[in-house]
């Protein structure tokens, strides 16, 4: 027998729905304490007794069928299309044994749609700490269902919900309360003109702005008596819903759960009496931040140079091993060195997340939110908006996923738009390298050195911009939303090593797969820009390269790489570099600095490699790079290329300008429209250009 | 009284909730008529409120909370 059952988990966020996702089925899955983490559709199978197998859908955590926002319509969708080939055969409602009350709302909501319903109480291993008993024979019978009293982190009960879920025949499907008597008169209408319907389901499509079953709202709608209240009425109607669901589970769990407060232990009081401190929690939150900053920046640079090293010698490889020609350099400089620039950034990646999935795991990123928004506001961001700008650091592709749980959709937008202006990691290595040429080296007061002063700088620059353009737009953008603001606080957890690692490698993946693609597709076009050229100047470089040289004995290693040098200014990249030089001129680059800005935009840091291959050395040799920009000649003024004017310009420039194509990508995503990435690409890099522009003609 | 005037550490029961400037998700968590409520925690400025209601823990802004209706057990 090989039918598969299909299996809906469902539950409010927090509640460890996903460890038990994971427990039933060892797949990869998020779980956070932090609301609304899960977006994405989970899948799962899982092997049941007697060789059933099961397919298992983890939906995102919702507090009730009621939805606000895209992922919790998922939800509602799914039970309401029976048509659906995942429409569950039976639901598993999990729910925390020490919210049991709030979590039993969702419950009964679920019940009222007569689909198999099991309940499992999870984390039972808190039970005796909280002086919880509960008497599941009773509470079996007045909420109609099978309970399983599960512990994901001890691992117990797993297999007792197995074996509820092969017999799910069985389950009783009747409901636990009638809903319908908050008004009869009304429901009984509804009944009348639509007897073969559920009534529960109808009052969802009422209520609700689902898209389930765009026929079944036509015929619906068809009828007259199906819209016959006030949209105010029918909020109250929802509210007497609520309140008559609470009076139901009130009433059992006075029966059926006791709890001792004398025994039960609150390890919340004390901590959050200390993390949530007017002084005390924000100086841990700084003290934390620092750490990550630390991992990010210190830590992560030994497995980075590695990858770097590693990338370099495989595409050096590539070449001597292959036969030469177009494929094997478009392998080893197209393809290989754009893997290369994708895995690079994975250390970086899997320790922010790391951090982040610990912070939300334990409980305390829900603290940060609590602290942060009454700041973060001012600049017309919510408390929500600091998990997206602290992972901006890292990368803006993750960040802007990150903002997805913000309620308030100017809040979530405003977000969006100025996430890319924190300081992410590929602006680093072109910070470091023009940092190290026009900044002195010595020391403020002695103490602090001035190359490391000016890259603090650049990162509180950075996040001004950030939140100075925050404050802009919350003025500007005239965006109507009823914003409001609620956060669950958890209780603290430790973390489950599991689930960190899990989140980690789920991230890192996405990013991988996600951004990856769009810089490898970049990197390769960028690759041939650079590779192929019109004309007999870049076709017969060898030529011109050989006889202009001819009197100078060149080795064959210089030789090589002034054909290459040749070669760039007359490609089709070399062509656009001098074409945008009249532009650029003001700011004080050359077209050399031009071709290096055009490739940025697969990611910053093809800057470094960019001028490696113009002033023609060898991609690894940072020395060189560095002695070679530093005799670079400014063509008009003299004087050397790269001065304190045109490295504070190029500073600036790229702190400011929107170079990333993959942000722009996921933007576009996000918003679901052009209009925001193409706003954020005219109007970042327009103010780059300004403030480059202004910088340089002061300095000079 | 509003739910904004509760000082920390205070308690107070729920006696009326603005179902039109209150998101229906508040209501789910437990923010109803006839409910404690027990202010744990207030950020600098007394915003946003960390509040627990009837066993859930939650934080909210303070122009939400002066739409729901309490009453304190000295008043």
């Amino acid at each position: 027998m090989s039918k598969q059952i299909n299996v809906a988990l469902i539950g409010n966020p927090n509640t460890g729905k996903t460890s038990v996702f994971n427990a039933l089925t060892g797949l990869n899955q998020k779980v956070g304490n932090y609301p609304g983490i899960t977006v994405e559709k989970k899948e799962g199978i899982c092997k049941l007794p007697r060789g059933v197998k099961a397919h298992i859908i983890d939906l995102p955590g919702t507090y009730s069928l009621n939805a606000s926002s895209l992922d919790e319509n998922v939800v509602i969708e799914l039970l309401l299309n029976k048509t659906d080939k995942d429409y569950p055969d039976v639901a598993i409602v999990v729910s925390d044994v020490e919210n049991l009350k709030r979590n039993l709302l969702l419950f009964t909501q679920i019940k009222d749609l007569e689909i198999p319903t099991i309940l499992v109480i999870n984390m039972s291993d808190r039970m005796a700490y909280k002086g919880i008993s509960l008497d599941i024979g009773y509470l079996e019978q007045e909420l109609n269902t099978k309970i399983a009293l599960i512990s994901t982190r001890k691992n117990e009960g797993i297999q007792a919900l197995k074996e509820l879920i092969t017999h799910y025949k069985e389950l009783p499907t009747e409901p636990c309360l009638d809903a319908s008597s908050i008004d009869e008169a009304y429901f009984n209408n509804l009944r009348k003109a639509f007897p073969n319907q559920l009534l529960y389901k109808l009052w969802l499509v009422i209520t609700q702005d689902v898209n389930f079953g765009k026929t079944d709202r036509q015929t619906f709608e068809a009828v007259e008596d199906f819209k016959t209240k006030s949209n105010a009425d029918l909020k109250r109607l929802q509210q007497k819903e609520t309140i008559k669901r609470y009076q139901f589970i009130n009433k059992t769990l006075k029966k059926g759960q006791t709890i001792d407060l004398n025994s039960a232990k609150d390890l919340r009081i004390k901590l959050d009496r200390i993390l949530t401190h007017k002084v005390w929690g924000y100086l841990i939150f700084g003290i934390i931040l620092l750490l990550i900053f630390q991992a990010i920046y210190d830590w992560s640079s030994v497995p980075m140079d590695f990858i770097d090293s590693s990338f370099a010698a495989l595409s050096e490889w590539t070449k001597n091993t292959l036969p030469e020609g177009a494929f094997t350099n478009l392998l080893a400089e197209g393809i290989i060195s754009g893997l290369g620039g994708i895995v690079i950034f994975i250390p970086q990646i899997a320790f922010l997340f790391l951090f982040i999935s610990i912070l939300e795991e334990s409980g305390y990123m829900s603290r940060v939110v609590f602290l942060m928004d009454r700041i973060m506001r001012r600049f017309g961001l919510s408390g929500k908006s600091v998990v997206p700008l602290i992972s901006g650091t890292a990368c803006a592709i993750p960040a802007i996923m990150a903002t997805r749980n913000i309620e308030s959709w100017k809040e979530r937008l405003i977000t969006i738009l100025v996430t890319p202006f924190t300081t992410c990691s590929a602006r680093l290595p072109v910070y470091l390298i023009i940092i190290a040429l026009v900044i002195p080296e010595g020391r403020f007061l002695g103490i602090l050195s001035y190359q490391a002063l000016t890259l603090m700088l650049l990162y509180l620059i950075g996040f001004g911009a950030a939140v100075g353009s925050a404050w802009i737009l919350n003025k500007v953008l005239k965006i109507k939303t009823k914003s409001f603001f609620v956060v669950e606080m958890p209780n603290y957890k430790l973390p489950l090593f599991k689930n960190v690692a899990l989140t980690v490698l789920e991230k890192t993946k996405a990013f991988v797969f996600g951004a990856g693609k769009i810089i490898l597709a970049i990197s390769i076009v960028l690759w041939f820009l650079a590779s192929y050229g019109p004309g007999d100047k870049f076709n017969n470089a060898e030529t011109i390269v050989t006889e202009r040289y001819a009197s100078e004995n060149l080795s064959d290693d210089e030789l090589e790489q002034k054909i290459a040098s040749h070669k760039l200014e007359h490609s089709f990249i070399g062509i656009a570099g001098h074409a945008i030089e009249p532009a650029i001129r003001p700011l004080g680059y050359d077209w050399k600095i031009g071709i290096a800005i055009v490739s940025s935009f697969a990611a910053r840091e093809v800057f470094v490699g960019t001028l490696a291959t113009i002033y023609s050395v060898g991609n690894d040799e940072e020395e060189t790079i560095k002695n070679r920009m530093a005799g670079e000649v400014n063509p008009i003024l003299g004087g050397p290329l790269f001065n304190f004017a045109s490295g504070i310009s190029l500073l600036l420039f790229y702190a400011f300008a929107m170079q990333c194509m993959s942000t722009l990508a996921i933007v576009k995503k996000e918003t679901n429209s052009w209009k925001w990435p193409i706003y954020q690409l005219v109007i970042m890099s327009g103010f780059a250009y300004i403030v480059a522009l202004v910088a340089y003609q002061l300095l000079i | 009284m509003t739910l904004a005037e509760l000082k920390r550490g205070q308690q107070g029961i729920i006696i009326d909730v603005s179902s039109i400037h209150i998101p229906l998700k508040l209501l789910e968590m437990g923010c109803l008529p006839g409910n404690s409520v027990e202010l744990v925690q207030v950020a600098p400025f007394a915003d946003p409120m960390y509040l627990n209601i009837n066993g859930t823990h939650l934080a909210i802004r303070k122009e939400t909370a002066i739409h729901i209706l309490i009453e304190t057990a000295h008043e």
